[in-house]
């Protein structure tokens, strides 16, 4: 699919690169979310990858395994029985010094569960692309970010994707930030399932050697294989030294919050780009707002072009990174708007609102200003969101504005009475 | 072409309309263009009714919904004009597009529209002419430009060839060439 | 006794960064009861080495020749699977 790309190859254990195809790099290729990110995990090339097939990630999996079957990255990968066994795989790996990576969905996520705790306890910068879907039940596949919010306090770094080329982009990204020595905490990259997972857009791919000098080698300070130097990783830990391992992870996420923004500002000079923590749409001059993330974020955006056209000063937040939670730029940039609707795919069961909204809003108590905010519940199970629910709550959002009150706190937006 | 071209296609599981939806999009991205193309997943089965989009716009597209009013539909099996509203979301402006032995003012009473223009094309008989089994996606990607051209059939042809080549052969890969040819001669619109 | 360090002083992720750092775990501070070989009666069939899991008999050239009373911990498991009944618990 992607013939024109600069193409690597393995010859004898040596890496070839093959100049002659080198060229067209600025070329879009046809990509859905997934190939997208297959393609970013085959420039990455990590040492291992340990992962078990699950829709809608699977593409992920089939296209990376048929780059290593093609000897196109020289990856152990290693097809594990169930998801269990993959994070588990990856943990020793990560503890020996192997650059891993491994994807997953919804219930693979759920199945992975105990090790994900594990995985950012020891502290190993595993780099995990998590397709988002329903967690059942009754079953489903399609989209909601029930399973990524379900680990959000897991202590992953979790950042999301309103495109295919973003989802790539992060997943390169990811890998930096991940491995940082002041964060070495393991990183969920996440996308929409189906929505962007399965769509073909444009996807420009960076060139080959671009991306490996971006994320450059990476080097564990104790190796679980360094024979000379023997380390113990996953000890026992009770009441005597627990808290404080605890402590130092809330440390490296707080510091995460800082560290980020400067591997960012080395991708965005790197390849062009502008990523931050979060992303402001049409925000500066305007009455009302929505807060959404993932795909659902275009929507808006594409929305926002529409209504200001009509003369309505409307914007969009677009938060890229939930974990860390990058409080103090919510405040910043929501603080002078008037009413504020923050977009939640996912419930939080008699919670203040879901996991968005229950933050944002716990954010901006500390705010002077204190501006209205109301929440909507949205796009369960893959309920597809069209600009006609987003004009729905803008115009709530104007009632809000005028009335000067919020009457219903938590809305559903798009289920059926 | 105006600021976003919106088509939908509807198809049963196997008939590829996604496959169809690619094509097109991939044709146009060639050209510079910016595309979406994604099927709407439902139950997936063989036979299954389904719906596939395609987006093409001069501009970055950053809606991630389903077309609810696309500027042409696409209909890849005849028998769905009973059970699914074709025409839905489609203007006066828009064409609905149909695989059917029909003609046009049968297939306009059938899908109850009679605000734009349809266009008929019998693209099962030209595939299986053609290509001797019951493919009738690529066919009606000619009808589609037969109606607008969206891109160049040569344009489209070599997208086809570039997919097709490796996974079904040259010879195969002609004849589908060859059958969207045919069904841009032989569309009807009315 | 020593005090406990805080969190900024101890390695990330409840690593320990070498090996062998149960051997300063003085254990035998826990003993109550403490074994004592009659070297005449045993042996040396090393059910005791074998199955003290404190790694707490120490055993020289195939011989059974005391116990480390830094880490044992005074189970009393090698008395109680002492073929000729040679080990016996006394009061610290």
């Amino acid at each position: 699919m992607c013939e024109h790309l600069p193409r690597e190859m393995h010859k004898n254990g040596k890496r070839i690169v093959e100049t002659e195809v080198k060229m067209a790099t600025q070329k879009l290729v046809p990509l859905t979310g997934d190939q997208a990110v297959a393609e970013a995990m085959r420039q990455i090339e990590p040492d291992v990858v340990a992962a078990y097939p699950i829709t809608p990630q699977t593409e992920i999996v089939m296209n990376f395994s048929q780059f290593v079957a093609d000897g196109k990255v020289q990856t152990e990968l290693i097809p594990v029985e169930s998801e269990h066994s993959a994070m588990s795989a990856c943990v020793g790996s990560a503890a020996a010094g192997a650059r891993t990576m491994t994807a997953t969905s919804a219930n693979g996520l759920a199945l992975m569960w105990e090790i994900v705790y594990i995985a950012a306890s020891t502290r190993l910068p595993i780099v995990m692309p998590v397709v988002n879907r329903a967690l059942s039940g009754p079953i489903n596949i399609h989209c909601d970010h029930s399973d990524t919010m379900g680990a959000r306090d897991s202590g992953w770094l979790q950042v999301f994707s309103e495109s295919a080329q973003e989802a790539y982009e992060n997943t390169i990204v990811a890998i930096r930030i991940a491995e940082h020595k002041k964060i070495l905490l393991p990183c969920m990259v996440c996308q929409d399932g189906f929505i962007t997972s399965h769509a073909v857009e444009g996807i420009e791919l960076f060139p080959d050697d671009k991306v490996k000098k971006f994320i450059g080698e990476y080097t564990i300070e104790h190796s679980l294989l360094d024979m000379d130097n023997p380390v113990t990783y996953g000890p026992i830990d009770l009441q005597d030294f627990y808290f404080e391992h605890k402590r130092q992870q809330a440390e490296a996420m707080k510091g995460a919050l800082t560290i980020i923004p400067e591997v960012l500002a080395e991708f965005n000079k790197t390849f062009n780009r502008n990523h931050d923590l979060l992303e402001e749409y049409k925000l500066s001059d305007a009455d009302i707002a929505i807060v959404a993330t993932s795909s659902t974020a275009g929507t808006v955006k594409a929305t926002i072009d529409e209504l200001r056209k009509q003369g309505m000063k409307v914007g969009l937040l677009k938060p890229r990174f939930f974990r860390p939670f990058p409080k103090e730029r919510f405040v910043k940039s929501l603080s002078n708007i008037k009413a504020i609707a923050v977009l939640d795919r996912s419930d939080s069961f008699s919670a203040q609102g879901g996991p968005w909204f229950s933050e944002i809003k716990a954010a901006l108590y500390e705010s002077k200003k204190q501006p209205l905010i109301t929440n909507y519940i949205f796009g369960l199970g893959g309920r597809d969101i069209f600009p006609e629910n987003i004009k729905k709550v803008y115009s709530d959002l104007e009632a809000i504005k005028k009335a000067g009150k919020v009457k219903s706190l938590v809305n559903y937006l798009g289920v059926r009475d | 072409m105006k600021d976003m071209l919106e088509i939908r296609w509807h198809g049963r599981g196997g008939q590829g309309a996604k496959t169809a939806s690619q094509f097109l999009a991939e044709s146009a991205l060639e050209l510079g263009k910016s595309i979406q193309a994604f099927p709407e997943y439902g139950p997936e089965r063989a036979g299954a009714p389904i719906r596939t989009y395609t987006r093409i716009s001069d501009h970055p597209i950053s809606i991630h919904s389903p077309v609810t009013t696309p500027d042409f539909v696409v209909v890849i099996d005849p028998t769905l004009l009973e059970s699914v509203n074709a025409a839905e979301g489609l203007s006066d402006k828009g064409v609905l597009v149909v695989n059917t032995t029909e003609d046009v003012s049968a297939i306009r009473r059938k899908a109850n529209f009679t605000k734009g223009k349809v266009a008929v094309c019998d693209a099962t008989k030209i595939s299986l002419e053609i290509l001797g089994i019951p493919m009738p996606n690529t066919p009606m990607l000619g009808a589609l430009l037969k109606v607008e051209q969206i891109v160049s059939i040569e344009a489209l042809a070599n997208n086809v060839r570039k997919k097709f080549i490796k996974k079904i052969g040259e010879e195969k890969t002609e004849a589908n060439v060859k059958a969207i040819k045919r069904a841009f001669e032989e569309t009807k619109i009315g | 006794m020593a005090k406990k360090k805080g969190w900024k002083e101890i390695p990330i992720g409840g690593l320990i960064d070498k090996g062998g750092t149960a051997k300063e775990y003085n254990t035998g501070s826990w003993r109550t009861f403490k074994p004592i070989v009659d070297q005449s009666k045993c042996i040396n069939c090393l059910q005791c080495w074998i199955y003290c899991p404190d790694s707490s008999v120490i055993v020289k050239d195939g011989k059974m020749e005391g116990f480390d009373y830094e880490h044992c911990k005074g189970c009393g498991i090698c008395a109680s699977i002492c073929p000729v009944k040679c080990i016996k618990m006394e009061r610290e």
